[in-house]
């Protein structure tokens, strides 16, 4: 393990969600900031709402969710400072192969106005969650408002746990690509559509506000963001696969070299690789 | 070594009730220095209530338990109990005795020979280093004797000390009980066995449904005993007298 | 399920030094907490087993209650105290496994001072008299009696062991499961079962029980020959 920098420079305390840590992506790209900077990150791994809410309570030194709106919120708020994009993956919408609401295509409002409209089961995580916030955002474009109903189970839970439900009871759910990549107990569930520009789910990265919070590292939490939005760090984030295939678009607005991946890049990705 | 005796004890009209029920029914005595005192009476005369009275473990519901020292640590480390069972901590004999001395607050440079020293005066020697929880129960009940020794106390209580052993380890504790006595502490002995009592007593007080009835020393109340209850009692445990 | 199983096994030992990483500082914590649970604790049913007071059966009802406190929910009452938006903020110790050792300690507390009361209460009918006889008092005689009943205790010892390497709840909510940092057996596990991940779940959960039912072993082993040798 080479350390560039001088000797272990100390850790920070990053609160993220459980799909960034549950797909693998930190085990991939974290030693190689820590072998370039000598700075170890250590993750605590959560919900988005309870991410969040760590970060407001100044116990961690930044957070790295999929929420944009709530994140910008609470910087207006002055809770948190430099928020960035950083890069994005899409949900797919995952379901029993026989299909019974006849929810499969690529437009998914229209998947889930058919779920609605059978009455499908559809398991949804009901927590506050980055994944629950962009289902609740289809239900309402698809007109449906806030579903409600036997057919729609909240479970409260983790895209993990939440899946494991829906694996169970044979119905549909919303879950971000990386989870279900690493999911390995899909029973009868396959994507049903994915490819929507509108199941696109962006991530975002920003510094606890040191004002309100004088003990955050700001120093070492910043070098983790640059490098986060740096060529460096959107090149090994895009390198990040699974069984072959990309999970996560990097997309940070620092643009210097052609290293990063337009947005229209993510729909020729998705038609040209095989579907799950 | 603290200041005055703490003898005479004086008892004014004890009365011990539990629930009620009046087990030392208005006590009144003094027990003084000198001649080992032995509290006779039949099962359920109350003679183990009224030893725990006067060793303190007992509070009187009414009248009172009074030494001639007022401080009361000092009334308690001039007094010992050896009770039916000996209760023994899991530890060596030794370490029994060692931790008797500790409480009774022996420099600690002095505790291991005076208890090495206590268990030679019973014989236990050999057996210092023994689990004392695994001792027979003569060695155990000698073994408790032999803390009670290492005291030096002024009085020492003895409730029932042998009703639980062989005639062998009997004899054994009563020649201890002797050279107690001998040494100068005082002896109060709870027993129903009579002939204990007339080996190892100097006076007898007689207990009966938590009263006193008689006192007396001990040839005089086997012999002549002045009330018929006593008469009674003394017939009754020894038919053939 | 028995390929579950057998699969499972065979992954946790491709784990390697991670897993060592995650056994250790399971046992790490949970005998910390232990044992600071137990110097605490045992002193303190003995207290209440020797004591008289006022209240007296009220501590006793609140203690053996407190038993059944839920993890989860120690784990969010010690959070709140750790938090930097917290009274004990300024330490720091969220996210560490300090925090862990400390939740977990609260969690156990009341299972060891309340199951010791138990069994020491019924100790100290025997040991009362003689002990009052030769002048121990109060908080000599409680510790005199935890001493003397040391191999009754060990069970006592082994359920507050039990309750602290089994529970996820107050650990994950302090410690953040962190990898490479606060890292349990349960954490993982829980971890593992959330990605669908069943099989290294099990895994981990059957390393779990053999090193629980090892430690149990042990302590029995050593309560048998003590007690042989003790009397």
């Amino acid at each position: 393990m080479g350390v560039t920098l001088a000797a272990a420079l100390g850790f920070i305390t990053v609160a993220s969600t459980t799909s960034t840590e549950q797909s693998g992506l930190f085990r991939h790209l974290l030693p190689l900031f820590t072998n370039k900077t000598g700075i170890e990150v250590r993750v605590v791994a959560v919900g988005t709402g309870q991410a969040l809410d760590i970060g407001r309570r100044g116990d961690a030194d930044v957070v790295f969710v999929h929420d944009k709106s709530s994140e910008e919120a609470l910087v207006a708020q002055g809770y948190f400072l430099d928020r960035k994009d950083v890069m994005y993956n899409d949900f797919v919408l995952v379901g029993p192969k026989h299909d019974p609401a006849n929810a499969a295509g690529k437009d998914a409002v229209a998947a889930f106005r058919r779920i609605f409209e059978a009455k499908a089961p559809f398991v949804s995580r009901a927590d506050r969650s980055g994944t629950h916030a962009a289902e609740l955002r289809i239900w309402q474009l698809a007109g449906v408002g806030v579903p409600k109903g036997p057919w729609y189970r909240e479970t409260g839970a983790g895209m993990g746990p939440a899946l494991n439900t829906a694996s169970a009871m044979n119905a549909y759910i919303l879950a971000d690509r990386g989870t279900w990549l690493s999911f390995r107990n899909r029973g009868e569930l396959v994507i049903l559509s994915s490819g929507d520009p509108r199941l696109f789910n962006q991530y975002g990265v920003m510094l606890v506000n040191p004002a309100r919070n004088p003990h955050v590292k700001q120093d070492l939490a910043r070098a983790f963001m640059n490098w986060l939005v740096s060529e460096e760090g959107q090149a090994a984030i895009a390198a990040y696969r699974i069984d072959g295939e990309q999970l996560f678009f990097p997309n940070a607005v620092q643009a210097r070299k052609s290293s990063l991946v337009p947005a229209s890049v993510m729909t020729t990705a998705r038609t040209s690789s095989s579907p799950l | 070594m603290s200041a005055g005796a703490i003898l005479p004890l004086r008892l004014e009209d004890v009365v011990y009730a539990a629930r009620g029920d009046p087990i030392i029914n208005s006590v009144s005595l003094e027990i003084g220095a000198g001649p080992s005192t032995i509290i006779l009476g039949a099962n359920g005369a109350g003679k183990s209530v009224l030893m725990r009275l006067m060793h303190g473990l007992l509070a009187p519901t009414a009248g009172r338990v009074a030494w001639n020292e007022s401080d009361p640590r000092s009334v308690r480390r001039r007094q010992a109990m050896v009770f039916q069972r000996p209760v023994m901590l899991r530890r060596s004999a030794l370490a029994n005795v060692v931790y008797a001395l500790a409480l009774a607050r022996v420099p600690a440079a002095e505790r291991h020979r005076q208890a090495l020293e206590a268990l030679g005066e019973v014989g236990l020697r050999h057996l210092a280093h023994r689990p004392a929880r695994v001792l027979s129960g003569g060695e155990q009940q000698r073994l408790a004797l032999a803390r009670a020794w290492a005291l030096h106390p002024e009085v020492l209580f003895l409730d029932e000390p042998t009703a639980s052993l062989d005639p062998g380890a009997t004899r054994e504790v009563e020649t201890i009980i002797k050279a107690f006595d001998a040494a100068g502490t005082k002896i109060v002995m709870a027993t129903h066995n009579l002939g204990q009592a007339r080996r190892l007593g100097d006076e007898v007080i007689y207990l009966q449904a938590g009263r006193m009835i008689e006192r007396s020393p001990v040839e005089r109340f086997f012999l002549q005993p002045a009330t018929p209850e006593a008469a009674a009692f003394i017939k009754g445990e020894l038919p053939w007298a | 399920m028995l390929a579950v199983i057998e699969e499972g096994l065979r992954r946790v030992f491709a784990l390697d030094f991670e897993l060592w990483n995650i056994v250790f500082l399971s046992l790490e914590v949970s005998l910390s907490a232990v044992l600071i649970a137990s110097l605490l604790g045992l002193p303190l049913g003995a207290m209440i087993a020797v004591g008289r007071f006022p209240g007296r059966q009220a501590v006793i009802v609140v203690l053996n209650a407190l038993m059944g406190l839920p993890p989860v929910v120690v784990g969010l009452l010690v959070y709140l105290l750790l938090s930097r938006a917290g009274p004990l903020g300024p330490l720091g110790l969220l996210f560490t496994p300090t925090a862990m050792v400390i939740a977990q300690t609260v969690l156990i507390l009341p299972i060891i001072a309340a199951l010791s009361r138990q069994a020491l209460e019924d100790a100290w009918r025997e040991y009362r008299e003689q002990l009052r006889s030769l002048g121990a008092e109060g908080l000599r005689a409680a510790l005199t009696l935890v001493w003397d009943a040391r191999f009754a205790l060990v069970t006592t010892v082994l359920a507050g062991l039990g309750r602290a390497s089994a529970e996820v709840g107050a650990v994950m909510i302090v410690g953040g499961n962190i990898d490479g940092v606060t890292r349990v057996m349960t954490t993982a596990i829980a971890l593992e079962t959330s990605k669908g991940d069943l099989p290294l779940a099990l895994g981990l959960g059957f390393v779990l029980l053999t090193i629980v039912l090892a430690l149990n072993t042990a302590a029995q082993l050593v309560k048998e020959a003590a007690m042989r040798r003790y009397g």
